[in-house]
């Protein structure tokens, strides 16, 4: 159980701060793949399709 | 019509780590572990912060270790995880390698300047320093340094296959320094306290210290694996992105 403790500043910086930069890490891992899956809608919305997915009906 | 009997079909492993079935498998698989994930990252940090107790030399300082020691397992897991697709890229020219070896690079990275980080803030009231240049700490600043190289060299190359081959041959090079962040407590005199997990004679730490660290390390690890697989699926759509947007050009161009 944490108490009591003159050093509890560097516990709380040390869990901020892996949380910023562990939530950042998702964060931006999140929006790579999204600002690819809308290149490849908007590439595909142009009628531009790989020749595996087959020919737009 | 006559077949060839001596070409053999592809085993489980190459058809499961073909790029589009693993698009296919991966998918389904991302939901369940994030919720997983989540869960073990609740309990882990319940038992860190309420169900264990302090050490009897560090005091409450004990705490940073399980965000330290996490991170710090896994900057050198990523680098092994780059090192087998170094060499699925350059041995066997496997497909998916080079795409999971650019998707860690960047993860490596950052879980190392967590490791660099948390370990800075756990030595200041442990030792009274931030920072010094010892083995452990000058060797997992290098290898943050390798990390980013790698980053800067995936993206100096527009042919990403070329890049590949370059990139897999400097990732086994960098891999000289794992075996140095790992047994430089054993072979110098440093400030780091030395290897106390993972010893031939077990761990030397008590349960009470080593369940909360242990479920730590295992919600990172699986943080890992999840963002691993998200990365790797963003580059897969990346790669087919270029690849569509080139044919649009040679279609504007003719």
């Amino acid at each position: 159980m944490i108490g009591e403790n003159q050093d509890i500043v560097f516990i709380v910086w040390a869990y901020v701060g892996v949380g910023v930069a562990t939530l950042g890490l998702i964060g931006w891992v999140w929006l790579q793949s999204r600002r690819v899956k809308h290149k490849l809608a908007a590439l595909e919305a142009q009628g531009i399709r790989r020749r595996s997915a087959g020919s737009p009906t | 019509m006559a077949v060839d009997s001596t070409v053999s079909k592809p085993n489980w492993f190459s058809r499961l780590a073909h790029p589009g079935n693993f698009m296919g498998w991966s998918k389904p698989v991302l939901v369940p572990l994030a919720v997983v994930t989540a869960l073990v990252f609740a309990v882990g940090l319940y038992y860190a912060f309420f169900n264990s107790p302090a050490d009897y030399q560090m005091g409450e300082t004990v705490r940073i270790m399980y965000v330290h020691v996490p991170n710090a397992w896994l900057s050198q897991f990523v680098y092994g995880v780059m090192f087998v697709a170094s060499l699925g890229t350059l041995v066997w020219r496997h497909p998916l390698a080079d795409v999971a070896a650019k998707a860690a690079a960047p993860l490596g990275a950052v879980f190392t300047a967590i490791a660099l980080y948390s370990g800075s803030l756990w030595g200041r009231p442990t030792w009274g320093t931030f920072w010094e240049w010892d083995g452990r700490m000058t060797s997992t600043l290098i290898l943050l340094f390798i990390y980013v190289g790698i980053i800067a060299l995936w993206r100096a190359f527009d042919d990403q296959l070329r890049a590949a081959r370059i990139v897999a041959v400097v990732t086994l090079v960098g891999a000289l320094d794992i075996p140095v962040v790992k047994f430089s407590v054993d072979w110098w005199n440093t400030l780091h306290q030395p290897e106390s997990i993972f010893t031939t004679t077990g761990p030397h730490m008590p349960m009470s210290l080593l369940t909360p660290l242990f479920i730590m390390m295992l919600a990172f690890t699986l943080l890992f694996v999840f963002l691993q697989f998200v990365a790797m699926r963003t580059e897969i759509l990346r790669r087919r992105a270029d690849s569509l947007g080139r044919q649009a050009a040679a279609r504007g161009a003719a």
